[in-house]
């Protein structure tokens, strides 16, 4: 990731030990070159990819959970430039607050001159101090919900990127009324006539993040995670200990594979081996590949079908069982 | 246990009841309720028939599904609608116990089949549908058989041109449902679009606790919004917060009166007088409907003698 050090993560120890081991024997090899060292060192070379391959297809859902929120992962604002380096920031809710946590503009994507919205997780820490470490103020919602009205005014097709714990659990957040702020948005995605096209690039975390995630088409990159609440707190409220997190990854279904299967989601984006911070450039394309093949089928629907289509689809949501009456 | 002992270490610091009837707890408890918030001894049959609202301090006790209907339908005229509708089990999900054993626990306590009960009646003569919460079912938590209930109310509603009430009650999303209970925020927000595209009322009441992904989704949505006297309203936990910011959060916060203060909510009604508010409400926009209705109308015929004077 732009040539700066990957911080591992702790269930890739056994690969960065091994690493370690392989490159002590190097430098060993360098002093005193010997030819069965070679093959053992190539031997274990090889064992490397292996473990590579085996540890990152075995991950466990809090692996995911692990990578998702890795802090060197790709941001909204790191996939808009990528798309567009010409890409114009939209500011404000126009009632008196400027949240950066939500990130608002006009970009060329593709063919597709389109409304980017995403929710942004600061990078240094007076960033991420600002952005809430991605957690949306009232006023984000509104400034995402103005900009929604603006795309729908001028036809614009918009595409949402969702990264974010949830949205800003304050007191003052509360009292600007944060679950209108999302309540609305909800309501208004559903009624708009141009596609909406949503990623989960990270963390989708509950009301917070289905608020810009009203879409057409959802889709999750690889290693992002979606839940109705984070796993600490479904731990804490249903195992009544902090220490029961991995369960709840597990118990929740929150990964991209396992969403897919539920039928939440219509597509999962490939993620470079061990994820996306690995490689930024390897990512965004990807992603702009499958927001432009998504696109490119909704802008051949109507308005009132992409309308149509998108409450349909919210519509199907849930699992029950009708007795006879 | 004696009466005396049994109700001092409920009142504490309060004085002690002089009460020396031969009773047992059992029976005194069925007879008599003490406020939660007075600690006043009240009538039990007094305080039903007064909505179960404390003559003394307004204290509100939260009620099931049942009475609220009873206390809004007009006699003989609640018609429950999809009350077929019971949960499954998408995910298979397990805690501590299986979500089918928490699901059976849950109708063993509350005598309801969910959280919500959907349906029409009549108003002081006037139809509409409504949906009642009861967080004596799994904390009134919202999974997919609520938000299908809620939605098929919304539809029904929109079909017959009903108002929709919705009086809710739910300490947020059943998280046993994981994502499938998430997207009955964005289901019901759907149906509310279509609601308010064929501008029909919605009065949303939110009632003591409303939390969560209910408060974030059709709670918030009513065109008109009225919260019962003291009831505790907000979208993240009172605990939650405090963890968060590190502090304190004052006693009236995320209170209905907090709520108006911070202009959330358009009315607190007492639960005495909401029949009468609602049914004001109902008829009021019932008017402005059929009156612009007659104005179009009116628009209609005017502009056919215009285009039929020029025809001529
Ligand atoms: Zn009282």
């Amino acid at each position: 990731m732009n040539g700066k050090k990957i911080v591992p993560l702790e269930f890739e120890q056994p690969l960065l030990l091994l690493a370690q081991q392989i490159e002590a024997l190097e430098k060993q090899l360098a002093d005193n070159p010997n030819a069965e060292l070679e093959t053992d060192i190539a031997q274990l070379n090889e064992q490397y990819i292996h473990l590579k391959r085996s540890l990152y297809a075995n991950l466990r859902p809090i692996d995911h959970l692990a990578i998702a929120r890795h802090p060197q992962r790709p941001y909204t604002r790191d996939y808009f430039e990528r798309w567009d380096a010409n890409w114009v920031e939209m500011h404000g809710d126009r009632q008196g607050s400027d949240d950066p946590a939500m990130v608002t503009g006009f970009l060329q994507l593709g063919d597709f001159a389109v409304l980017g919205v995403g929710t942004q997780k600061g990078r240094a820490l007076r960033d991420k101090q600002q952005c809430n470490f991605g957690m949306p103020q009232p006023e984000g919602y509104r400034k995402a919900l103005r900009n929604f009205h603006h795309a729908e005014k001028f036809g614009l097709p918009i595409v949402c990127l969702i990264d974010t714990p949830g949205a800003y659990p304050g007191l003052n957040a509360e009292e600007r009324n944060q679950a209108q702020a999302i309540a609305l948005n909800l309501r208004e995605l559903a009624g708009l006539t141009v596609p909406v096209v949503a990623v989960v690039t990270g963390e989708g975390g509950s009301g917070g993040a289905l608020a810009i995630g009203v879409a057409n088409r959802i889709l999750m990159l690889e290693h992002s995670v979606y839940s109705v609440i984070s796993p600490e707190g479904c731990a804490s409220i249903l195992w009544r200990s902090g220490d029961k997190v991995a369960e709840a990854c597990q118990a929740m279904k929150m990964t991209a594979r396992e969403l897919f299967s539920l039928g939440v989601i219509d597509q999962v984006i490939e993620e470079p081996l061990g994820g996306a911070h690995h490689d930024f450039d390897f990512a965004s394309q990807k992603v702009k590949a499958a927001l432009i093949g998504q696109l490119t089928e909704l802008t051949l629907l109507s308005g009132p079908s992409l309308k149509d289509d998108r409450h349909r689809k919210f519509r199907k949501m849930g699992s029950f069982v009708e007795a006879a009456v | 246990m004696d009466l005396k002992e049994w109700f001092a270490s409920r009142r504490k610091s309060r004085e002690a009841m002089q009460v020396k009837q031969p009773l047992t707890t059992e029976e005194y408890c069925a007879l008599w309720t003490q406020c939660f918030q007075c600690r006043e001894l009240l009538y039990t049959r007094d305080l039903r028939s007064n909505f179960q609202v404390c003559p003394k301090c307004q204290y509100h006790f939260r009620i099931g599904a049942d009475q609220r209907i009873e206390q809004l339908a007009d006699p003989d005229t609640w018609q429950e609608l999809f009350g077929n509708l019971m949960s499954s089990d998408p995910l298979g999900f397990v805690d501590t116990d299986t979500y089918p054993n928490r699901l059976i626990e849950a109708t063993r306590k509350s005598g309801l089949r969910e959280a919500v009960v959907t349906g029409t009646c009549l108003l002081q003569d006037t139809k509409v549908a409504l949906s009642v919460m009861d967080f004596g079912h799994f904390g009134g938590s919202m999974g997919s058989v609520v938000g299908e209930k809620v939605t098929r109310l919304i539809e029904h509603a929109v079909e017959h041109e009903l108002p929709v009430i919705v009086i809710s009650s739910s300490g947020g999303a059943r998280m046993q449902e994981g994502i499938l209970s998430l997207m009955q925020m964005a289901k019901t927000s759907a149906a509310l679009q279509s609601l308010h595209e064929a501008k029909l009322l919605f009065v949303s009441i939110l009632t003591e606790p409303t939390f969560g992904g209910v408060t974030a989704s059709f709670a918030m949505l009513g065109d008109i919004i009225i919260a019962e006297p003291g009831a505790r309203i907000g979208f993240a936990g009172r605990r939650v917060i405090e963890q968060t910011i590190r502090q304190k959060l004052p006693n009236e916060f995320q209170t209905a009166e907090h709520l108006l203060k911070h202009g959330q909510v358009d009315m607190v009604v007492e639960r005495t007088k909401l029949k009468d508010t609602l049914h004001g409400l109902v008829k009021f926009h019932k008017r402005k409907l059929v009156a612009s209705a007659k104005a179009e109308s009116r628009e209609q015929i005017a502009q056919g003698k215009v285009s039929s004077r020029q025809t001529r």
